[in-house]
């Protein structure tokens, strides 16, 4: 199923890490004609054949791949059930003729996947478990496939095998009782579905609708009042099914329909789901505001539509007597309308992260970044600042004009002017992260950092340190300036 | 509105209690290497406000400003950095642009402009609706202005409630010569009601969440016990 990777006419497999060893989950036809399946180690496989190609196995790219199947097959029948990890099924009850028949839609079908550069293995029966058994086994005739068909537990099957039993044929024949007694419940369920006594429907995956509304009018209308009043009454009927669903939109666009045909954008996104008309017009206004070329009506918008790209859930909330207030502290609306009109980038919070390395410890990150991130740490009672408030990102490098190969620096030029230094603390030894380096677990662990804080004369705080051990880890380390106190 | 008492009681009687709490206030670098003190004292200005009432921080920078905001910084300096929104523009005019929304939005305690260099827009009419829309938001703005000829920043006509000159000062050293407390040298430049001229070294507290006078004020405590005392007690929990 990896596509674009490896040439056609070459092995490759997909793998996977299972029991401690790398194993073979899937593999494209050559590498199966020559003797490799899938559950093999890597190793041995490689063994056999040396130049055979491994990329690691991606289940939820195959799942997106059904999915998208699944929408495709849509076109067939309006009920489709993934069947996880690489089968659809398909209820084609009263769908068929529209196509010319089963045998003809089936071809239409397989042809139309195949054009997606995929082979399909098709089974057509009474029951979904039927039509799935056919496609693995293939054959026409249910009765004659094996008894693997019945997708039961190795220990059943291994017991069918031995009572003689070789073909599913051969189980219709015994008393359903018996054979209940003896092999369990589960196998004569197993049966009656794949021989179509017993029919379990399918459940189809229905694709969530996304909320849709749109205005057209008779007279193209031009000023942007009147098209900004448009996109308010689409948004409150949005907000209706958004409600009934339980969702609040986080992101939302309107498309402007010129009557010559030209169509305009407009795309906001909030920070918080919301079903709140008046505060998505809100950014609609800051958008056109901040376009670089005012909205052109031309000769006006002949139609005018809204969809919600995006719903996350939003529960109702109890709303009491009084009207709800706006709590003061909340930011929310006013950074939405700052990464709007600015850009989402620029909007940051402060985030930790669990790291002993400066420039990790502390970032800065979006607001719509929702990654984990770790508590801050607290600042020791009693202590002044060890931590600068402006880190220089990367350091910069200073001279030192005056220090002891293992001291503290006496003297230091940064930006073409000279610091003495009259007050200093450290060092402050942090290693380096040897794991996040490419070849770090190979004697090259990177260079331990002395940190110091040093004052001069004129009482400004800086942060710098000695890049290397000197003597262990480098002959003349160097001196850099990572950061401003207050 | 209130007043933010800045913890040193002589500074704060002769501001008639402290800084206006939805006022207009301006930090000028003293030197260009007095960028980050000058924008460190704003920000615990606006630490201070926070105080009174709760609401989160705003502080709004320019792309090009030197080095980038610390986290583990702040906290060292008593802000919850949770509570700051930190805004990245790509110049003054954006910046200003941006900082006048957040005053007149009203959900911030504060709203810290970090600007340098020349500001030609940040004129009288620019400080004037910054102060306004703080007075009518009950928010405070604070201007922190680094590596700006005097002629576009310290003389420059402003509507500001107070103007400052912030630059490093040396800080009470701590046991084996490591440096202390941070300490800023202020002189009030310009201030509606008067009081120009006034000049003091003060040291920030982060336990007690205040400012004190760096070197005792005549009519204090004499300055030997009172580094005295703080070394004993430094050293019997340290």
């Amino acid at each position: 199923m990896s596509r674009g990777e490896a040439p056609a006419d070459q092995s490759f497999a997909l793998i996977e890490k299972q029991r401690g060893a790398l194993r073979i989950v899937a593999l494209n036809p050559e590498a199966a004609r020559l003797g490799l399946e899938p559950g093999q180690a890597l190793a041995d496989a490689r063994g056999r054949l040396p130049d055979l190609a491994a990329f690691p196995h991606d289940p939820l790219a195959d799942a997106a791949l059904l999915t998208r199947l699944a929408r495709i097959c849509g076109d067939y029948t309006p009920s489709v059930q993934c069947d996880p990890p690489q089968g659809l099924l398909l209820d084609v009850t009263g769908c068929a003729h529209l196509h010319g028949g089963e045998a003809q839609m089936r071809d239409h079908l397989v042809a139309r996947v195949a054009a997606e550069g995929l082979t399909v293995h098709t089974g057509l029966a009474k029951t979904p478990q039927g039509a799935r058994a056919l496609a693995r086994f293939g054959g026409s005739d249910l009765s004659a496939l094996p008894l693997a068909a019945l997708d039961c537990e190795a220990e059943t099957l291994h017991a069918l095998t031995r009572a003689g039993f070789r073909r599913l044929g051969d189980l219709s024949r015994v008393s359903r009782k018996a054979l209940a007694a003896r092999f369990g419940m589960a196998t004569t369920t197993r049966l009656a579905r794949l021989l179509g006594e017993e029919d379990a429907h399918i459940v189809p995956e229905q694709a969530r609708e996304r909320v849709f509304a749109e205005a057209r009018f008779a007279e193209p209308i031009g000023r942007t009042d009147d098209v900004l009043d448009v996109i308010e009454h689409l948004l409150e009927r949005t907000a209706v099914t958004l409600r009934e669903r339980g969702e609040g939109g986080r992101a939302f666009r309107a498309r402007l329909h010129r009557s010559d045909g030209h169509v305009a954008r407009l795309a906001v996104e909030t920070g918080a789901p919301t079903r709140d008309p008046a505060l998505v017009l809100r950014l609609l206004r800051e958008r056109i505001d901040g376009l670089a070329d005012p909205l052109d009506p031309g000769f006006g918008y002949d139609a005018i539509d809204l969809l919600i790209v995006h719903a996350e859930a939003l529960p109702d909330r109890q709303v009491g007597l009084e009207a709800e207030r706006k709590r003061p502290d909340d930011l929310g609306p006013l950074l939405d309308r700052l990464a709007v009109r600015h850009g989402p980038e620029r909007v940051l919070r402060f985030v930790a992260c669990n790291s002993h390395t400066p420039e990790r410890a502390g970032t800065l990150r979006g607001l719509r970044d929702d990654r984990e991130t770790t508590p801050w740490p607290e600042g020791q009672e009693d202590e002044p600042p060890l931590r600068p408030l402006v880190l220089l990102d990367p350091p910069q490098r200073v001279r030192v004009t005056n220090a002891l190969p293992e001291g503290p620096p006496r003297q230091f030029s940064w930006r073409g002017k000279a610091h003495s230094v009259l007050r200093h603390e450290g060092p402050e030894r942090l290693a380096a992260e040897w794991w996040h380096r490419r070849d770090g677990y190979q004697g090259n662990p990177g260079l331990t950092r002395d940190y110091y804080r040093v004052e001069d004369e004129a009482g400004h705080r800086f942060w710098l340190f000695r890049h290397g051990l000197y003597g262990l880890e480098v002959e003349h380390p160097d001196w850099y300036i990572h950061g401003l106190f207050a | 509105m209130g007043v933010v008492p800045l913890g040193e009681t002589w500074l704060d009687q002769a501001l008639a209690g402290g800084l206006r709490a939805d006022g207009l206030h301006e930090f000028h670098a003293a030197d260009p290497l007095d960028g980050a003190t000058a924008l460190g004292f704003a920000l615990l200005v606006a630490r201070l406000r926070r105080e009174l009432d709760g609401r989160p921080l705003i502080w709004a920078r320019q792309d090009d400003a030197l080095g980038r905001p610390y986290g583990p910084g702040l906290v060292e300096l008593g802000l919850d950095p949770d509570a700051v929104t930190l805004l990245m523009l790509k110049d003054g005019k954006a910046l200003l642009r941006a900082g006048l929304d957040c005053v007149r939005d009203g959900a911030a305690a504060a709203v810290l402009l970090e600007l340098h260099g020349r500001q030609p827009l940040l004129d009288l009419t620019a400080t004037r609706r910054l102060a306004l829309a703080g007075a009518a938001s009950a928010t405070m703005v604070l201007l922190a202005r680094a590596q700006a000829p005097p002629s576009s920043s310290v003389l420059s006509p402003s509507a500001a409630h107070t103007r400052w000159q912030v630059a490093a000062a040396p800080s009470r050293v701590l046991p084996a010569d490591a440096p202390g407390q941070p300490a800023f040298a202020l002189t009030l430049l310009r201030r509606r009601g008067g009081g120009e001229g006034l000049s003091i070294t003060l040291e920030w507290n982060r336990d007690q969440v205040s400012f004190r006078a760096r070197t005792p004020l005549p009519g204090a405590v004499p300055a030997v016990a009172a580094s005295g005392a703080a070394d004993e007690q430094r050293r019997s929990t340290g």
